[in-house]
């Protein structure tokens, strides 16, 4: 049989893993700056970019995608090619793929600092940054099923199989939930509208969670584990199982994230009966995790890469069995909106994601440098300071979830609400937000010891090389299967095959999911009296996107005694019909808005956001001083509400021609109602003479930001109540 | 009230089957998952399970 030579690509997997350092760190920078926020919400007043609403996105992406996203391509791009004895298919395809994603991570953040947003939770890219990600995804594709072709490895191991699930179903996932309509460079709005744009949005968000932080990482788990332990994993017929039984259900579960929504109750329950059943595959696949490291828990007390992968483990073990509790729709009751989410995701995102990748670096930087790690005694410190930074994170989370969530709901013997004021239920829970605070300082310093230690391990060792290897070339065996082949291990040879049934697997609840949410569009009893946003309002309800509210503020009342008490009636699927995108939200740092409109004066609004701290004392909200004085460029109307009519909005030729007129004669409305604030008048007038004397030029009250988001906030919810003076 | 978030889907033309072929496929799916994996070969499984140690680095045999 002819050996064949070849090199390992080395290089393209240490640049992974030095993006994968560097995004970390920045990630974890920005959602520090968040949780100080909680307690300090003006400290970066006045600075636009700087604002809550703007790097909440900044801040999920850079972890999900940038760190968690590139710690995948250096797993990948190391398994895949020992996995298959092969090198990468095309080393201009693996520099495409790393330099492309690097692109797309530095235009995301600074596109979404400045506000271009689309909203969609972990999709808020616009679309120039979608068609990209699309883009090189479809490079690393090519790149993993062509290094698969020229494998030199008949059988292909379960890793890969995980790694190929993730390619497709991100690719699908990806596509459907980014239709969208350009309207300029950076601004699109959704294809789907409502309950629609919900449904389709929670299908992409709920497995995104499942095929970018999971599915790769069970691949990563599936290879690491056993070349950390040095055993085999425990059960490889178990693997199997999992594998399949993971990327079957996982993709049925989205609509769990909706549960007493407007959303309709058969694709709730279904959402909830995949969750509940989604416990066996994760669970599995956990205790074939741990049960790898049977006989070599002496290593574990010794090896910081085992310890950090065990921790891993217990995370998403920990993770996965709260994940379908939360879909119970009484768990979720009490759940939703609170910092009990907050928890959970990050009981995921640091345990499970953030130590699998530590141990993973641990293991791969000292061999790849030919050396040993610089220092043990701080990967062990890291790993302590890691470890009691996520119990310091996540405890006090989910206590704040449960008392603000039992505060929402108390009611007094008179039938009103103990806490009517939901500024209560915050600073009741304000030292848990102090204690999160801390234990994401102690988990950043741990990441920042793991560069620290990694660079003067690589100070220490040699440089990097393509490592040469050698393997015996494929022998052409028939594409049947041989006398006595079991049909999965035919299967297992025949990649092209396996990705086709993969793929089937996760489109079968795919479609089951998607083709009524298609459909349902149609479905929505229509009310009559719900009519499109004016031109102006329309352009406000632009700027709440831009500011990122909805990181904060729901729009979803759900149809409880304590949620109608407070805010109001409930929510209607048919009030968001012309909603492109939706704006439901899913977490309430600060009351929902469904029914904010005509609930207080302009003035109010204004004053608010001007100062919220002057308004409503201890309030957390941040001040928008910006929006109360920059010019609103509404010259885009035109082309905005030609958009919406594309998109089905009924919007009239006629409405269309005269969208400026209206929007001057509604601006001009409210900066009228501004003007009855006699503090309001006079520091105006006083703003516009100095103006005047300095020879500036000044912008007129309508014309400014705040008086669109006045527009906006003021029609929210208001359609569906009974106008006596009609 | 309830008939504003009730029943939206119901309304669909024939969405009876849905659930249907959705239990038929499911049910069809993990008989024959658990079929394959019982019916594998141990030594097959003891081989693809040790393709991870297969190590053919020739410089490096650490890695």
């Amino acid at each position: 049989m002819e050996v064949q030579k070849f090199y390992y690509d080395n290089k393209i997997v240490k640049n992974f893993i030095y993006a994968t350092m560097l995004w970390g760190v920045v990630g974890m920078i920005v959602g520090l700056m968040l949780a100080f926020m909680f307690m300090f919400p003006n400290y970066t007043e006045g600075i636009s970019w700087l604002s809550f609403g703007r790097l909440r996105p900044l801040h999920t992406n850079s972890v999900i995608f940038a760190f968690v996203g590139n710690a995948i391509f250096a797993g990948v791009y190391y398994s895949v090619q020992r996995l298959l004895k092969a090198r990468m298919f095309s080393d201009l395809l693996s520099k495409i793929n790393f330099w492309g994603w690097q692109l797309i991570i530095v235009s995301a953040a600074i596109t979404l600092p400045l506000g271009y947003s689309t909203s969609k939770e972990y999709a808020e890219l616009e679309w120039p940054i979608d068609i990209a990600i699309a883009l090189i995804w479809v490079v690393f594709g090519a790149n993993l099923i062509g290094t698969i072709i020229k494998r030199r490895q008949r059988h292909i191991y379960v890793a890969i199989w995980f790694y190929l699930a993730t390619f497709v179903t991100v690719a699908v996932l990806h596509i459907i939930n980014s239709m969208e309509l350009p309207v300029s460079a950076f601004k699109s709005y959704s294809a789907y509208a409502g309950v629609q744009d919900a449904l389709v949005q929670w299908w992409y968000g709920h497995n995104a969670v499942a095929f970018f932080l999971t599915t790769p990482f069970l691949g990563l788990m599936y290879y690491f584990i056993p070349k950390a332990a040095n055993r085999p994993v425990y059960s490889y017929k178990l693997s199997i199982v999992h594998f399949w039984s993971l990327i079957f259900i996982y993709i049925w579960a989205g609509p769990h994230h909706l549960l007493y929504t407007a959303l309709p109750d058969w694709a709730q329950n279904l959402g909830v009966a995949f969750s509940v059943m989604l416990i066996a595959p994760s669970w599995g696949g956990m205790i074939n995790g741990l049960l790898t490291l049977r006989g070599a828990w002496d290593k574990v007390r010794v090896d910081p890469v085992l310890k950090f992968m065990v921790v891993a483990i217990t995370g998403y073990g920990m993770a996965t069995f709260e994940g379908p509790m939360l879909a119970l729709k009484n768990v979720n009751a009490i759940a939703h909106y609170s910092d009990w989410i907050i928890a959970h995701v990050h009981v995921g995102a640091l345990a499970w994601n953030g130590f699998l990748t530590f141990g993973m670096i641990y293991w791969l930087v000292p061999r790849m440098f030919k050396t040993k790690l610089w220092s043990l005694k701080l990967a062990n410190f890291h790993f302590w300071i890691g470890t009691l930074g996520i119990i310091m994170y996540a405890l006090p989370m989910y206590v704040a979830g449960f008392v603000q969530a039992s505060m929402w709901k108390q009611f007094r013997p008179d039938g009103n609400l103990v806490y009517g004021n939901f500024l209560e239920t915050v600073t009741q829970i304000m030292p848990m937000y102090w204690m999160r605070a801390i234990g994401g300082t102690m988990f950043l310093t741990g990441m920042l010891i793991l560069v620290y230690n990694i660079i003067m391990t690589i100070k220490q060792g040699s440089k990097v090389e393509d490592e040469l290897a050698e393997a015996p070339a494929l022998e052409k065996v028939t594409a049947k299967r041989t006398s006595g082949e079991g049909w999965h291990t035919w299967l297992e040879r025949r990649p092209v095959r396996l990705t086709i049934y993969a793929t089937v697997a996760i489109l079968i609840g795919g479609m089951v999911q998607i083709i009524p949410s298609l459909m349902v569009d149609d479905y929505i009893p229509q009310i009559s009296s719900v009519k499109p946003y004016t031109p102006l309002e329309l352009e406000g309800r632009d700027l709440y996107i831009r500011e990122g509210c909805v990181g904060c503020h729901s729009q979803m009342i759900r149809p409880f005694r304590s949620e109608v008490a407070r805010y109001g009636e409930y929510s209607k699927a048919g009030e968001y019909v012309y909603d492109h995108p939706f704006l439901w939200g899913s977490k309430r740092t600060g009351p929902d808005l469904h029914r904010i409109g005509d609930k207080y004066s302009d003035s109010w609004h204004f004053n608010h956001m001007y100062d919220p701290q002057a308004i409503s004392d201890g309030s957390i909200m941040p001040s928008y001083k910006w929006m109360i004085k920059d010019r609103h460029d509404r010259s885009n109307i035109t082309t905005k509400m030609n958009a919406m009519i594309t998109l089905g909005v009924p919007y009239t030729e006629e409405e269309v021609a005269n969208a400026e007129a209206s929007m001057a004669e509604q601006s001009a409305a409210i900066e009228k109602n501004l003007y009855a604030d006699p503090d309001f008048a006079a520091s105006y007038e006083a703003d516009k003479a100095a103006a005047a004397e300095a020879g500036e030029e000044f912008v007129e009250m309508r014309d400014r930001e705040i008086v669109s988001l006045i527009a906006y906030l003021q029609r929210l919810g208001t359609d569906i109540k009974v106008k006596t003076e009609e | 009230m309830l008939r504003f978030i009730k029943g939206n889907l119901e309304n669909i033309d024939g969405v009876a089957i849905y659930p249907l072929i959705s239990l038929l496929i499911f049910f069809v799916f993990f008989v024959a998952l658990f079929w394959w994996v019982i019916t594998a070969k141990k030594e097959h499984i003891d081989e693809v399970s040790n393709i991870p140690f297969d190590n053919n680095d020739l410089n490096n045999p650490s890695l």
